[in-house]
């Protein structure tokens, strides 16, 4: 067995893994990368397209570009990471299990760990599309992968369901390639991906988007010969007689991902609704010095955003490394996060009340779009701690606050706060 | 070369009675329609290993289940498949229900199923089983019933009768049987097979068989049952649940497998067409509603998979097992449920026929039953996994993330008597793909390793058979195929 000691081991070399080993790195702490895959990089090296970086680097960059300038600064510090090795156990103590084929067993012991997972695609069983199972059903990144990285084709014409950007992007990807793409079929009365993709992969290429239908049926026994979509109703039941048949030899799923959180339940640390670990708003898990940050903990519209919230890791483990905080304090004293109206998930879920003179950075998504709205913080007695109107918001925005609580004038006593986005009644001007 | 005996179909059935004769000095071959043994029913069933009290007793195949659970205990121990005795529970929802589990508990003792009991104390019913509903005014307990795999049972079944020299013919649909001076003759379109004895255990296609040695005395008809499979993080089941029966199923039941993950299902579907196991919209609501009358904090929103699967009904109900008039021709079909739990007494009959018909059964000496048990990464401590892993470095490369399976594992399904030669053929044998991401990640490596095992281009890799290739062309090709180019080298 293998045994290397390291202030701060990282899981995962994706876009959040190594911004968070740089910047801890950068203060002059011992970090080891483990990553599961052959290269640094983890899953932008498959996304060759552009836009990432606007916000890092102000730059246009594609994933590789982008990930390779955070590989690069890897090398230069001399930051140690072992490639093709997988984690296989994460204990209480801090001790990390991965394998490899080189070094076999494995075992790290960190001072703090941080996760950095990311997060893998909803599949087939997860919307529970009935009829066959064929070959030609695979997720909108299988399909990246096999394109971008295998060089491989997986079809000739396809039908996407889904509006993810993933979907969208590998619409525009298999259209340059010859291919055929029928049509983007999504459930939801509006797109689920950002716009710029809507316009830039679909519209520019002329690919049909259906909205407020879904794929109810799968036909062909051995390859796929085309889906049966259906118009959807307000609860997704289909409506009876609207049903279309396309014919196609691929289905793409482009359905939404989720955080990959096996080893953060097997460490035991426990998950929020949203998929992705309990934190406080020093992005620590409920296992002291266990920290998450990336898709791990939410999945987040742009890379760029998954380099800010990395950074932060980094530096709060840092800090936790260099200031151990007091346990006794975090277990007693803390607000609970709670989402209301129209909120679907909060990050983080707990605030520790000594961080509340602290600016906290709040990330959450709404269930639906809705226009002229309100977002309001209220604590458990309906006191409201904190305003903001919106013109409108969407699921696939994340929206982002960062906020003084003491600033609001929190009630030193508030034990909850709830974040809702409720419509607002009718004004003449508009503020914002 | 003739053949001893060779055995039509390669399904729990079809691999039991090879494995079983694989004890004998014959030349014995099995021939399989599908690109993989286990590929028809056997592929997609509840995988339960009845107590036996549950079919009616005029039935033979009551008889065949009650001994073939008992034979159970001792092909654990040679062929090292994954078998759990957990128990059933018949649950009675109803206070009227009770007097029928009373008669089963009764009936079944008599025949010698045992250890059954009505258990009516709520408080120790949910003790044992606590995700039963609290509706439940009572249940039958049968200590004997069981959950194994399927089909990795039927490939340890085959493995070990390749050992011992049977020979698996796949890809071999046979299309006509020559039958003179007591030879047949088997052609399958690409190979002719001669043999003194053919064992048809076709499943689905057991009629068709019969048929072309010119017996037509029963139809087999396909009945659909669906299931949902949750994650196996979402629930655990310490008993499989049935619902008290009706006359015509024993109904949807809620039951764990081997692998810890829970399934709901199957719904019973009488159809025209062999080959669908599409499952619907309306089965799938079917056996979900169903199986919360159990269980009703079902994981919905955990199922990872659904699929359906076919049973083989014979228009008589029961298992046909019939030495039949053509010499030499033994019919082993209609095995539909409990046709797993029955496999080994049916083979023990079929040896019996073949007694009969003066085939020769002596035990040869360099017989050996046992099919070691495959070595599985989750079984090694983190010592044993070290050393492993020093020994061959495929064990330290992690293929499937989700349920951790390494090269090596996937190397020893495809090189294994009897290996894996398609995707879906390493997916039953050892399980990658089947996790929560369901190959989202592991796919394009283990078409990589297929690919490169077999020696065939990435395109030729397929899930199940022919027109099932994953991929269908290089990048560029067809966009330069569109504008009439060529890809230079």
């Amino acid at each position: 067995m293998k045994k290397y000691k390291a202030d701060v081991v990282i899981i995962g070399a994706g876009a959040g893994g190594l911004a968070a080993a740089i910047e801890v790195k950068k203060e002059n702490l011992e970090v080891l990368i483990i990553e599961r895959d052959k290269e640094l990089g983890g899953i932008t090296l498959q996304c060759i397209h552009n836009g990432f970086g606007l916000k890092e680097f102000e730059e246009e960059l594609t994933g590789p570009e982008y990930a390779q300038r955070f590989i690069n600064q890897v090398i230069d510090l001399k930051i140690p990471y072992l490639l093709d090795s997988m984690v296989i156990e994460i204990t209480k103590e801090k001790l990390v299990y991965a394998v490899n084929n080189s070094d076999g067993l494995i075992e790290v012991n960190a001072k703090a760990i941080i996760l950095a997972m990311g997060c893998r695609e909803k599949t087939r069983g997860a919307i529970n599309i009935p009829g066959f199972r064929p070959t030609g059903i695979y997720t909108a990144g299988q399909a990246q992968r096999f394109v971008n990285i295998e060089g491989y084709l997986p079809g000739n014409s396809y039908v996407i369901l889904g509006s993810g950007d993933i979907g969208m992007i590998m619409a525009r990807r298999l259209t340059w390639e010859g291919c055929k793409v029928k049509a983007v079929v999504e459930i939801q009365p509006y797109v689920s991906g950002l716009l710029r993709n809507q316009v830039q992969c679909l519209e520019d290429y002329e690919i049909p988007l259906i909205t407020s239908y879904t794929v109810t049926k799968i036909h062909g026994k051995d390859r796929i010969k085309g889906v049966t979509i259906s118009k959807v109703d307000r609860n997704f039941d289909r409506i009876i007689g609207s049903d279309k048949f396309i014919e196609c030899d691929t289905l793409l799923l482009s359905v939404g991902l989720i955080p990959e959180n096996e080893l953060t339940l097997q460490a035991g640390a426990e998950l929020s609704e949203n998929g992705g670990p309990i934190v406080d708003e020093n992005l620590e898990t409920t296992i002291e010095g266990i920290f998450a940050c990336g898709n791990v903990l939410q999945v987040h519209d742009l890379v760029d955003m998954v380099t800010v919230e990395a950074k932060r890791a980094g530096k709060n483990a840092v800090e936790y490394i260099n200031s151990r905080y007091s346990k006794e304090l975090k277990k007693k004293e803390i607000i609970k996060c709670i989402p209301g109206d129209n909120v679907n998930y909060v990050k983080p879920d707990v605030i520790n009340k000594r961080d509340i003179s602290k600016e906290i950075n709040f990330t959450f998504r709404v269930k639906y779009p809705d226009r002229r709205i309100l977002i309001q913080f209220k604590d458990e007695n309906n006191n409201i701690i904190y305003k903001r109107k919106k013109i409108y918001v969407i699921p696939s925005e994340m929206i982002e606050l960062n906020i003084n609580l003491e600033d609001a004038n929190i009630n030193p006593d508030c034990k909850s706060i709830t974040i809702e986005v409720i419509p607002r009644p009718e004004v003449l001007i508009e503020e914002d | 070369m003739i053949y001893d005996v060779i055995i039509i179909g390669g399904g729990v059935i079809g691999c039991c009675i090879a494995r079983t004769l694989s004890k004998f000095d014959l030349n014995i071959a099995l021939l399989e329609k599908e690109a993989d043994i286990a590929s028809g029913t056997t592929k997609a069933n509840s995988g339960v290993v009845h107590a036996g009290f549950a079919t009616p007793r005029e039935y033979l195949k009551r008889d065949m289940c009650i001994t073939g659970n008992k034979m159970y205990s001792q092909a654990v121990e040679e062929l090292n498949f994954s078998f759990q005795r957990i128990g059933s529970f018949v649950v009675a929802l109803e206070d009227n229900q009770i007097k029928k589990l009373e008669e089963q508990r009764r009936h079944g003792a008599q025949d010698g199923v045992p250890g059954l009991e009505v258990i009516l104390d709520k408080e120790k019913i949910k003790y044992m089983e606590p995700n039963i509903t609290d509706d439940v005014v009572g249940v039958l307990h049968a200590p004997t019933a069981g959950i194994v795999s399927p089909y990795g049972m039927t490939y340890a079944l085959a493995e070990n009768a390749a050992m011992n020299g049977v020979k698996f013919f796949r890809n071999q649909k046979v299309r006509r049987i020559q039958h003179q001076n007591y030879t047949f003759t088997i052609k399958t379109g690409k190979k002719e097979f001669k043999t003194n004895n053919v064992i048809n255990a076709a499943g689905m296609y057991g009629a068709k068989i019969s048929k072309m040695v010119g017996l037509d005395y029963f139809s087999i008809m396909p009945r659909k049952g669906e299931y949902i499979l949750f994650d196996r993080n979402a629930m655990h089941l310490n008993k499989i649940l049935f619902p008290t029966p009706t006359k015509v199923s024993k109904g949807i039941l809620v039951c764990p497998t081997v692998s810890g993950n829970t399934f709901v299902g199957p719904n019973a579907q009488n159809i025209s067409d062999k080959k669908d196991i599409a499952t619907t919209a309306a089965g799938l609501k079917e056996i979900l509603e169903g199986g919360m009358k159990l269980v009703p904090n079902l994981p919905v929103r955990a199922s990872i998979r659904n699929f359906a699967g076919l049973r083989a009904v014979p228009d008589t109900y029961d298992f046909i097992i019939d030495n039949t008039d053509v010499y030499g021709f033994i019919n082993v079909v209609g095995i539909l449920s409990p046709g797993l739990t029955s496999c080994y007494a049916i083979s023990a009959r079929v040896v019996d026929f073949l007694e009969l018909l003066g085939v020769n059964t002596k035990v040869k000496e360099d017989y050996n039953p046992i099919r070691p048990k495959p070595e599985m990464f989750k079984d090694f401590s983190k010592k044993e996994l070290d050393d492993k892993i020093k020994e061959d470095a495929a064990w330290g490369r992690i293929i499937c993330r989700c349920e951790t399976i390494p090269e090596k594992e996937i190397l020893n399904a495809i090189h294994s008597p009897v290996g894996a030669n398609t995707l879906d053929g390493i997916k039953f044998r050892c399980r990658p793909g089947m996790g929560r991401c369901q190959g989202g990640f592991c796919r394009p490596r283990l078409i990589e390793i297929l690919s490169r095992e077999l020696n065939i281009p990435y395109e030729e890799v397929v899930k199940t058979g022919e027109d099932t290739n994953f991929l269908v062309a290089k990048t560029k090709e067809i966009a330069l195929h569109k504008i009439g180019g060529d890809i230079e080298e």
